[in-house]
C-alpha cells in the first residue's frame, strides 16, 4: 500500500516540494491537488486528515492535508507536535457555502505550512473569484464573505486572511515556528480516507508517514468538544480550550506573560485563570475580577472575552471575528459546573 | 592634483557620503495601499534594514507586526508622521515587535483600540521620539498602554511621549537593562512604569496630569519575578490628579487619583533629585503588596518594600484632596493636607534585628527633602499607631549604580538627526 501510494507521486505530477525561497507565487506550483483546482482532490501522498477538537474559524468548512517526501516518516512524540521530516508540507484550506451562489462552495484561502531547510514557514495563498487559482499574498486585505449556513441563516463577515507575522503569532512555541494540530492526542480519532475508515495515528503509520506511535488504545486523546460521547463536561471544555487558546497561552507561547496556561494537561486551577486575577487584560476584562469564577460564567473574565467582537477585547485576537456560540455554551455550562468562592479581598487602595 | 590624487579624494568622498545612505532599503509612499505595503515591507524586511515612512495621517484599520531582527522603523517626526488607528477593525494592538534590535523612531501611533507599540521578548530596543496618544483624551474606552516592551532586556526609551492610555502610558514590565529618559507622560492612569524589572534608570521625564505619576511595581504571579534596582531621579511628577479610569479590577485601577511616586513591594530602589509637587493624595507612597488587598497565591513572592532610599527631592503642595481609601479611612483620622510622603508600615517581621529594625542595607531611608513631611500610617494594624517621626527613617543607603546599555542602543543610529 504505501509502495503504490509512494511511486505514484514519481512520475511527472507528483507534489513538487519547495523547502528554500523563493516560494512559488501559484499555489498549483506545488501540485498538492490533481485535477480542477478547486475540487481539491489530493495528489498522490497528500493525505487528508483531521483533529478531534479543531480551532474555531469563523465557522469555515477547513480541508487538512499532510504530505511528506517519499521515504520520510514523522516521528512519534507522546505530548508535542510530532517531529516531522525536511520537506514536510501541512496545507490547511478555509471555504464556505456562497450565499450568492446558492450555496456553492467558495474557497477563500489555503494556508501552508512547510518545513523548509530553515524551519517551518507561513506561506498564505489567497484563492481568487473564479476559483482556478490560489496567490500567495503575505499581508492580504481582509475580504467580505457573504455564506449561508445549512439551516438557511445568511452571514456578511470581513474575514481576515492573516499575513506571515500574525501566521507566526500564534504558530510560536518559544519563539520557533511550530504546527499546532499534529499531536497525538488530537490526531487519535478515525478518519473516513477513500481506502476505509480507520484511526489516523494507525494510517500514518501503515503507509509510512508515522514510526514509533504505539496503539492508538494506548496513545492519549483528546474528547471531541461538541460530542458527550467522548468525555465528560470537564474533558470537552479543556480540548476546546486547548485547540482555542492554549497555542498562546501555555509557558513557552505568545502569552505567556500573562500566567494563564490552557493546555488540556494544566492541572493548577489558579492557571487555568480560578480566581485569577487579570494581568494585562486591560479594558478586555469587562470590569470582571477574576478569569473564571467557579459557578458563575457570567462574572468570567474567560467567557466575557469568548463573547466579544472587538479588538482588545476579544479572544483569540485573531483568527475570528464571530462569536463561536456552540463553544461559549460549552465554557459556559463548563464553569457553571464548577464550585467554589473567589476571594475578593480587602478593597483595596495603594 | 594628480589623477591619482583626484580618484583617491572621489573614492574618500562617496564614502563618507553613502555612510549615511548605505541602509535606505525601503522608502514608502504614502497612498492607497500604504497599510498593506508597510505590513509587506515589514514582513519582507532583511536583518539591518531602514523603513522609511512618509509624513502624513496614514490611516490604519489593521493592527501591524514586526518579527525580523535589527530593523529600523523611521517617520519624519511625531508630529508629521501620524499612524492614525481610529477606524482599527481587527488586531489587538497598532504595532507589535516579537524581534530584537528594534529602532523605531520620529512617528507617532494614536488612537489604537488596545496598546499602541508593543515589544515582546526583545534584546535591544530603541524608541525615540515617538508619540503613543488617545487624542479624545483619558477614557477607560483607551488602549492600555502606550510604549510597551515585555520581558525585553536593553531597553532605552528616549524623547518619547505617550498620553491617555488606560493603564500605563510609558509601561516596561517583566525585563532588565532599561532607561527612560527625557519622556513625557500625561493623562494616562500611570505615567511611567517600571514593574517586575530589574536595573532600570528613570530619569528627565515630565508626569504630569496622570492618575499616578511614577510606578515601581513588583507584583506576584508573573512568569519574570522579582523586580528591583531601579532609580528614579531627575524627573518633574506633578499633578497627578486625574481622576482614575483604569479597567475594574485591575491593579491600575488602585491607584488613588493624586499619587506622584509610588514604590511597590519592589527592593533597592532610590527615588532623588525629583521635584514632586501637587499630587493630591500622596507625592510619594511606599507600601508592602498586602496594601492591595489582593490575596497572594504565590509562593515565590516577596511582597515587601526594602532598601527604599528616598532623598534629595523637592516636594511640595499637594495632599489637598485625597482620594479613595485615603480620603475614606485615613484622612479623618490624619487630617489634611495629606503628609508628602507615605509608608504603609508593613515590614516583614522575620528580618527585623534588634530594636524592631530591618538591618541597615535593608531599611527604608527617606531623607534631606527639606519640609516634606511624613507618616507611616499603620496599615498593618488599621491605622491606630500612625506615626509623623521621621528619625526612623534618617539614614542612607548605597547609591544605585547607573544603567549601562549596550552602545549601539544608546548611541543615535548613523546618519540620524
Amino acid at each position: 500500500m504505501a509502495a503504490v501510494l509512494m511511486f505514484s507521486a514519481c512520475g511527472g505530477r507528483g507534489v513538487h516540494p519547495h523547502v528554500a525561497e523563493p516560494y512559488p507565487e501559484r499555489l498549483s506550483a506545488w501540485h498538492l491537488f490533481a485535477g480542477e483546482p478547486a475540487a481539491l482532490k489530493p495528489n498522490a501522498g497528500v493525505i487528508p486528515y483531521d483533529l478531534n477538537t479543531p480551532l474555531f474559524s469563523d465557522y469555515a468548512t477547513k480541508y487538512r492535508f499532510v504530505w511528506m517526501p517519499p521515504g520520510t516518516s514523522a516521528t512519534y512524540n507522546e505530548t508535542e507536535v510530532f517531529d516531522f521530516p525536511v520537506g514536510t508540507i501541512f496545507s490547511k484550506t478555509f471555504a464556505y457555502p456562497d450565499a450568492d451562489q446558492g450555496g456553492k462552495q467558495r474557497i477563500i484561502e489555503t494556508r501552508l505550512l512547510v518545513n523548509s531547510r530553515s524551519g517551518w514557514v507561513t506561506l498564505p495563498y489567497v484563492w481568487n473569484r473564479e476559483q482556478t487559482e490560489a496567490t500567495l499574498d503575505v499581508a492580504a486585505d481582509p475580504t467580505t464573505v457573504h455564506w449561508v449556513h445549512p439551516s438557511g441563516t445568511r452571514y456578511t463577515i470581513d474575514y481576515v486572511i492573516p499575513n506571515t507575522n500574525q501566521c507566526k503569532g500564534c504558530h510560536d512555541r518559544s519563539k520557533i515556528v511550530t504546527p499546532i494540530g499534529p499531536k497525538a492526542r488530537n490526531l487519535n480519532k478515525d478518519f473516513n480516507y477513500p481506502d476505509g475508515r480507520f484511526n489516523q495515528l494507525a494510517y500514518w503509520t501503515r503507509i509510512g508517514y508515522l514510526k514509533g506511535a504505539p496503539p492508538p488504545d494506548h496513545a492519549p486523546k483528546l474528547a471531541v468538544w461538541d460530542d458527550p460521547a467522548s468525555g465528560s463536561l470537564d474533558a470537552r471544555a479543556r480540548a476546546y480550550l486547548e485547540i482555542n487558546c492554549a497555542h498562546c497561552h501555555n509557558p513557552q507561547g505568545p502569552a505567556n506573560t500573562t500566567g494563564l496556561y490552557l493546555l488540556a494537561a494544566q492541572t493548577d486551577p489558579m492557571r487555568l485563570g480560578l480566581c485569577k486575577v487579570p494581568v494585562s487584560a486591560g479594558q478586555g476584562s469587562g470590569d470582571l475580577l477574576f478569569d473564571v469564577v467557579g459557578g458563575k460564567p457570567e462574572e468570567s473574565i474567560l467567557v466575557h472575552r469568548m463573547e466579544s467582537t472587538t479588538p482588545k477585547v476579544m479572544m483569540p485576537e485573531l483568527g475570528r471575528s464571530m462569536v463561536h456560540r456552540e463553544g461559549v455554551a460549552l465554557i459556559r455550562e463548563w464553569i457553571a459546573s464548577m464550585r467554589g468562592k473567589c476571594s475578593e479581598g480587602r478593597s483595596g487602595h495603594l | 592634483m594628480s589623477k591619482i590624487t583626484v580618484a583617491l579624494f572621489a573614492v574618500a568622498l562617496s564614502f563618507t557620503l553613502c555612510v549615511s545612505c548605505a541602509r535606505r532599503d525601503s522608502g514608502l509612499a504614502a497612498g492607497p495601499d500604504f497599510q498593506k505595503r508597510f505590513q509587506e515591507a515589514l514582513i519582507g524586511a532583511k536583518p539591518g534594514a531602514v523603513i522609511d515612512l512618509p509624513e502624513g495621517r496614514l490611516d490604519m484599520d489593521r493592527a501591524l507586526s514586526l518579527s525580523v531582527d535589527n530593523v529600523t522603523i523611521r517617520g519624519k517626526g511625531s508630529d508629521k508622521t501620524i499612524l492614525s488607528f481610529k477606524n482599527q477593525k481587527s488586531g489587538p494592538a497598532g504595532l507589535t515587535v516579537t524581534s530584537s534590535g528594534f529602532t523605531i523612531e520620529d512617528l507617532a501611533i494614536e488612537d489604537t483600540k488596545g496598546d499602541a507599540l508593543k515589544i515582546n521578548g526583545a534584546n535591544g530596543v530603541t524608541v525615540r521620539r515617538v508619540r503613543a496618544e488617545w487624542t479624545d483624551g483619558p477614557s477607560e474606552k483607551n488602549g492600555s498602554y502606550g510604549i510597551y516592551p515585555v520581558q525585553c532586556k536593553n531597553v532605552l526609551i528616549e524623547d518619547s511621549a505617550s498620553i491617555g492610555a488606560a493603564d500605563a502610558g510609558i509601561y516596561v514590565g517583566q525585563s532588565s537593562n532599561i532607561i527612560v529618559r527625557r519622556s513625557r507622560a500625561e493623562a494616562n492612569v500611570a505615567g511611567i512604569e517600571i514593574e517586575n524589572s530589574q536595573f532600570a534608570d528613570v530619569y528627565e521625564n515630565k508626569a504630569t496630569h496622570n492618575t499616578g505619576g511614577i510606578l515601581v511595581f513588583n507584583l506576584p504571579d508573573l512568569p519574570v519575578k522579582g523586580g528591583g534596582n531601579t532609580r528614579v531621579f531627575n524627573n518633574e511628577i506633578a499633578e497627578n490628579n486625574t481622576q482614575n479610569f483604569g479597567a475594574k479590577g485591575s491593579m491600575v485601577a488602585k491607584v488613588p487619583t493624586g499619587t506622584g511616586v509610588i514604590v511597590l513591594a519592589t527592593n533597592h530602589v532610590e527615588v532623588f533629585k525629583n521635584t514632586i509637587r501637587d499630587n493630591n493624595t500622596a507625592n510619594v507612597s511606599v507600601i508592602s503588596y498586602f496594601t492591595t488587598g489582593n490575596p497572594i497565591n504565590d509562593a515565590s513572592y516577596y511582597p515587601f518594600p526594602e532598601a527604599i532610599y528616598v532623598h534629595d527631592n523637592v516636594i511640595s503642595g499637594g495632599g489637598a484632596a485625597p482620594s479613595g481609601e485615603y480620603a475614606d479611612a485615613l484622612a479623618p483620622v490624619v487630617g489634611k493636607p495629606m503628609p508628602a510622603i507615605l509608608f504603609d508600615g508593613i515590614v516583614n517581621p522575620v528580618k527585623l534585628g534588634p530594636g524592631k529594625r530591618l538591618p541597615d542595607d535593608l531599611r527604608i531611608c527617606i531623607q534631606n527633602n527639606g519640609d516634606a513631611n511624613f507618616m507611616n500610617y499603620d496599615a498593618g494594624g488599621h491605622f491606630k499607631h500612625v506615626s509623623r517621626d521621621l528619625k526612623p527613617y534618617n539614614c542612607s543607603l548605597a547609591p544605585l549604580s547607573a544603567v549601562n546599555l549596550p552602545a549601539a542602543a544608546a548611541a543615535p543610529p548613523a546618519g540620524g538627526n
